[in-house]
């Protein structure tokens, strides 16, 4: 019975989206609002099942693999899933706020956002390489409208280079999933870690497509140029979802894919070390980069590039903590920077500017948005108690106890690099200043909606750091061996 | 089963090719995309070759994703197109 909920948290979504697309309403569109309610619920629902009764599996409409399509939940799905339903649902509170009265802006919105999240659910529950690479198109596909949606020149260039990069970096991936057809005459995630050759130089060249079509799409150094601009340039709700979700379906796929049928050529040691080394540099870059960005959207977006540097941390590491560790990460960040964009949209929509330097004197007007704001930051800097202190700390423990010092200098380095570019932006936005904000244009103070969306994703980025222990139950054991 | 190189393999490796090297050299948006569309053909191709070895004979189900992989080739091309056509009409714009 409750392996319906897989088919239902897919089509769900796409079906709500579809419906608002030809209702046409707007930001309040009840179409659309109940879409959101009904999506949410049933995610829920499913994470709560798969807790109960450990991983689920469906066949749909009957038809058994190779023929038909496998959905299959366990606890990382599981996480994937609610990490999308709580961001999802929040932000979507902020765009009724943040989309009032732009009825038109307002429908395309909720058609895509609808058909991206039931396509990122659709990417979280596949089993099949094949399937992964059709949800990654999809999810692709409604993502990047969604950058459009801000309407500007800047946008459109920006998403025909993601546009460009991203069919790119799937063909990669595809021209890996052949060869591995080629080798191993399935796609199912489990048979082909059983049937896969131990070496050779197909397996090499098959893994390096594959992992180098899926570093494309995660915006990992030194495929990360993309990013800023996209996510910097697009309006804050959709930001959100592009930093908090989109670019973590690419990085849960590496994850997926080392826990699965690719863990043997994955675990190679200079493979590893190459992975681990990829998310140093980007932690390491990133953050520079976050700390010289003259927007604040862009200081966010770098910040984007660099948190996403941790998750790759595992791969080197490969022990259980690690796993925990990436995965929470993968949570921590997720809510944490949905709640950053949040609020550094909500400055941008009451000054109608983002530049970081004349951001003074906010303290007032914007005080919860400018608290969301730094709530968040401990997060993303790592500081207790809070949800990425966690997954730092986890990845720490796992480099300490392998005396991996280069990781536990990159992390540690990392949060420091963090708390620079975070207190950049605090120093100029708590500084007094009598006559009041600069603005470009008459101030337009943000909806509560808009300004509590964000503050509550701040304090559930604090939370996550009180649930680690149901949360990682759910996840289970680190999945050693393939299958 | 076929052994060796054979004129289709070759054919694949060529559109690989051309279409990387395409979207490395080009500049352009249009050529870009036409070069992200040779490049996809290979893989296509690609696909079609390894069905065609496969123990067992032609193997349908490379096939299936072939024509499903060409589906999104379409429509991730024609959402291409009309951003490229955006992109030259706001150039337009400028020199007005």
């Amino acid at each position: 019975m409750s392996d319906a909920l897989l088919p239902l948290s897919v089509f769900v979504p796409l079906l709500a989206g579809v419906c608002v697309f030809l209702s046409g309403g707007g930001a309040r569109s009840p179409v659309a609002l109940s879409g959101v309610l009904l999506s949410l619920a049933i995610s829920l629902l499913l994470v709560m099942a798969v807790g109960s009764q450990g991983t689920l599996d469906h066949a749909l409409a009957g038809w058994e693999p190779p023929l038909g399509i496998r959905l299959h939940a366990d606890g990382l799905a599981a996480l994937m899933i609610l990490l999308t339903a709580v961001v999802g649902a929040l932000v979507s509170l902020h765009a009724v706020g943040q989309f009032a009265g732009k009825s038109e802006i307002a429908n395309r919105f909720w058609t895509l956002w609808l058909l991206l999240w039931g396509s990122l659910n659709a990417l979280f529950l596949s089993a099949d390489l094949f399937n992964v690479y059709v949800t990654l198109e999809l999810v692709t596909l409604a993502a990047i409208p969604l950058v459009l949606l801000a309407g500007s020149r800047q946008s459109v260039s920006a998403s025909l280079n993601y546009l460009l990069l991203a069919l790119f970096g799937s063909l990669l991936y595809l021209g890996g999933v052949a060869l591995i057809y080629g080798m191993t005459g399935t796609l199912d995630l489990q048979l082909i870690g059983e049937r896969l050759p131990a070496g050779g130089w197909p397996v090499g060249v098959a893994t390096a497509l594959i992992v180098a079509g899926l570093l494309v799409k995660a915006a990992i150094v030194p495929f990360h140029f993309w990013l800023p601009p996209a996510h910097g340039g697009a309006p804050a709700p959709v930001s959100a979802l592009l930093s908090a979700l989109v670019v973590k379906a690419a990085v849960y796929l590496l994850l997926r894919l080392w826990a699965g049928p690719l863990q043997l050529p994955l675990s190679a040691p200079w493979v590893a070390q190459l992975l681990g080394a990829l998310g140093a540099a980007a932690i390491i870059l990133g953050s520079i980069q976050a700390m010289r960005q003259p927007r604040l959207k862009l200081v966010v977006a770098y910040s984007t590039v660099a948190q996403l540097g941790y998750i790759l941390l595992f791969f080197p590491l490969a022990v259980a903590s690690a796993w925990q560790g990436a995965v929470y990460h993968g949570l921590a960040h997720g809510v944490a920077k949905a709640a950053l964009f949040l609020a550094a949209g909500n400055m941008l929509y009451h000054l109608g500017h983002d530049r970081v330097a004349e951001l003074r004197g906010m303290g007032r007007p914007l005080a919860l948005s400018l608290g969301a704001f730094a709530i968040a930051s401990v997060s993303i800097m790592g500081l207790p108690p809070s949800g990425g202190f966690i997954a730092k700390w986890l990845l720490l423990q796992s480099a300490l106890e392998q005396g991996l010092w280069w990781i536990v200098a990159t992390v540690l380095v990392g949060g420091l690099l963090a708390a620079g570019y975070v207190f950049r932006v605090m120093r100029y936005a708590f500084m007094e200043a009598h006559a009041g904000p600069s603005v470009d244009r008459a101030p337009t103070p943000a909806q509560p909606l808009m300004v509590w969306s964000a503050l509550t994703l701040a304090v559930l980025s604090i939370v996550l750091g009180f649930t680690a222990r149901p949360l990682l139950t759910l996840l289970g054991e680190i999945p050693l061996g393939g299958g | 089963m076929m052994a060796g190189l054979d004129v289709y393999a070759l054919a694949a490796a060529a559109l690989i090719g051309l279409g990387f090297f395409g979207l490395i050299v080009q500049m352009h948006p249009l050529k870009r995309l036409l070069a992200v569309n040779v490049l996809g053909n290979g893989v296509f191709l690609a696909l079609i070759v390894i069905a065609r070895r496969l123990p067992g004979g032609p193997d349908p189900v490379p096939h299936a994703m072939v024509l499903t992989g060409i589906v999104i080739a379409v429509s991730a091309t024609a959402f291409g197109l009309a951003l490229v056509r955006r992109q030259a009409r706001d150039e337009e714009g400028d020199d007005e």
